[in-house]
């Protein structure tokens, strides 16, 4: 029997498939136009300022090492960048710097009511989210990590430069460094998807950055539980070198760089569908009648 | 638009005179649509079936006009009813924009590039390949006349070029539907009748182009229909002839020209359909008006064939956008 050995399929029910190729095309356009947006507009004039806010001090104290038994010991260097670290580049410059790159990201072509030219090409919205996102990403991650760099080679290099380069060469310096490069990676990687979103369901995107930076800044004092539902913490988690967060400080352990990892990019995964699902229905209103 | 979609002419696509010849596939279709803001009305209770040619949507400023033109490329959602352009729901972009090209009114641009880098770098979000980018470009740039301008920044244009350059931006990727809010504005008489030029072109290679313009005289001349809006409703669409002729609590007002018009004034006078018969001031003309204007016209004939009295030319009065416009919306939107 020639029984029929043709796999008949209905109609309709076969969908095409995915078009990966236009989409990284898609991608990559965007993330190109906003990339130069991101380092070339006059907009991340305030960027550069807040990317040299930590290194300005650094150079000011390069030429003479400051009074105080700190500074006279090279041993407690990894302490002092350590708190400089946590306390001015990672809590103030890269969660700022973050807030104006990705809250701009939509929010600004707003402003400029040039977000329509977007939204009139056949690009799917997610794919406009992701080509932004990558682009405030890859700009973030430029200037923040740049700022880290810079930030630890001068203070170490100029006060004790045969110990700081057997430090970096031989010693643990080098990892230490990447370390905080990488955290520096994370912080924009989340806060970075979180000021996105925030740029899209606010009007006023600082009030919230406020009530965000005020929960980082108190993390030190809230219950386990709690210190959970912050970025600040699981960053906190890989720094290389502990820092006391003082006598108030609820003490907390810290979570595993297996987890933390992951789930910084889980929730960052996360959030950017919230905000993919936020642009799919979102109208453009900026002009009457 | 219920009768006559006549394409314009040279039209290289067969002509259609009944809209009921389109499939809703080739149409833009509105069913029932409202938009509100809130509690404003945008717009309430529309029904379109708009067929290939130039269509204009005129009416007063909040009328609605760019609310429709908004609606129909997915910048705003219906609050109510559905739309779709050639058979594409407006919530899909990734279709729709491969076949609607959308010049807006928002006199922006991102910062920072030249016309060229501008038109290309969309098309290259499109998804364009780089060279086809490229040649697509610099057709866009020649059929504006801005290929000299396009390697400047395009914050130094006039607002003449900057209209000009969305424009390009707009037709680059050769779309099928053209939406042009307010296309003339801010252009210069010369471009102005080049850009009308390049629209009829457009029509006459079965594009559809909506456009909405404030000023009536051109939007008369270039139009193969019209919608006319007022507070967020449709008043009326149609070709401009179509939508006089039904407004018959509007007599047709006519002047005729001739070398006896008290004469023929005392002919039409004891004619049913005809309301007012008033000599024209330098007394070489009659204007008449009438509710039948077939049966006056046939009526002429006939004096015309008598011989009696010489007629020179006739010419309906208030056959036009403005006049259509003055009695459907009012003097208060004419200007506008």
């Amino acid at each position: 029997m020639s029984s029929s050995t043709i796999d008949v399929k209905p109609e309709g029910i076969e969908k095409p498939p995915l078009p990966w190729a236009l989409w990284w095309r898609q991608i990559r356009a965007i993330f190109r136009l906003e990339i130069e947006k991101n380092f070339l507009s006059r907009r991340s004039i305030l960027l550069y300022l807040l990317a040299l806010i930590p290194i300005v001090p650094l150079v000011l104290l390069a030429p003479f090492t400051p009074p105080g038994d700190e500074w006279q010991d090279f041993g407690r260097y990894n302490m002092i960048f350590a708190v400089y670290y946590g306390g001015l580049i990672l809590r103030t410059v890269v969660f700022f710097g973050c807030a104006w790159i990705f809250m701009n990201l939509f929010r600004g072509d707003m402003i400029d009511r040039s977000l329509h030219f977007y939204f009139l090409s056949p690009v799917r919205r997610e794919i406009l989210v992701a080509g932004k996102y990558l682009s405030g990403l890859v700009t973030s991650i430029i200037l923040f990590t740049g700022t880290t760099i810079l930030a630890m080679l001068l203070l170490y290099l100029p006060h004790f430069p045969s110990e700081s380069s057997r430090f970096f060469l031989d010693g643990h310096g080098l990892g230490q460094l990447l370390t905080y490069c990488g955290i520096t990676m994370l912080a924009c990687v989340g806060y970075g998807a979180f000021f996105l979103v925030v740029g899209l369901f606010f009007r006023n995107p600082i009030i919230p950055a406020i009530v965000l930076y005020g929960w980082e800044w108190l993390n030190f004092l809230m219950p386990p539980l709690l210190k959970k539902i912050s970025v600040i913490h699981y960053l906190q988690s890989l720094t290389p070198v502990p820092v006391s967060e003082g006598p108030f400080a609820v003490v907390a352990e810290p979570t595993p760089a297996w987890i933390a990892v992951p789930s910084l990019v889980l929730v960052t995964v996360l959030v950017l569908v919230i905000a993919s699902r936020r642009i799919r229905h979102m109208e453009i209103r900026y002009g009457g009648d | 638009m219920n009768e006559s979609t006549s394409q314009s002419e040279s039209g290289q696509v067969p002509i259609r005179n009944s809209q009921s010849e389109f499939r809703n596939s080739e149409m833009i279709v509105f069913d029932d649509v409202s938009k509100f803001y809130g509690e404003i009305l945008g717009i309430n209770r529309v029904s379109l079936h708009i067929a290939p040619g130039i269509t204009s949507l005129v009416g007063p400023n909040g009328a609605g006009k760019s609310t429709l033109m908004n609606l129909m490329t997915g910048l705003l959602r219906p609050s109510r009813g559905r739309i779709t352009i050639l058979g594409i729901p407006t919530d899909q972009p990734e279709q729709l924009f491969r076949k609607l090209g959308y010049c807006t009114q928002f006199d922006s641009f991102p910062r920072g590039l030249t016309g060229e880098e501008f038109i290309r770098s969309f098309l290259l979000v499109h998804g364009v390949e780089r060279r086809k980018a490229k040649e697509l470009t610099q057709v866009a740039l020649e059929r504006v006349s801005l290929v000299e301008a396009g390697k400047r920044k395009m914050a130094a244009y006039s607002k003449g070029m900057r209209q000009r350059i969305r424009l390009a931006q707009a037709i680059a990727h050769q779309p099928e539907v053209m939406i042009l809010d307010e296309p003339l504005n801010g252009l210069d008489p010369m471009v102005r009748a080049e850009t009308i030029a390049l629209f009829r072109k457009l029509a006459a290679e079965g594009l559809h182009l909506i456009i909405s313009s404030h000023i009536l005289h051109e939007v008369d001349m270039m139009s193969d229909r019209v919608i006319l809006l007022n507070n967020g409703y449709v008043v009326a669409e149609g070709n401009v002839h179509g939508v006089r002729d039904e407004m018959q609590d509007r007599p047709m007002q006519i002047l005729i020209r001739c070398d006896k018009p008290a004469k023929l004034a005392a002919r039409v006078f004891d004619k049913d359909h005809v309301v007012e018969a008033r000599l024209h001031d330098d007394r070489l003309g009659l204007f008449v008006k009438t509710r039948d204007s077939d049966r006056f016209y046939l009526m002429l004939n006939s004096v015309v064939a008598e011989g009696e009295i010489n007629i020179e030319s006739i010419a309906p009065v208030d056959d036009d956008l403005s006049a259509v416009y003055q009695y459907l919306i009012g003097s208060e939107g004419s200007n506008s």
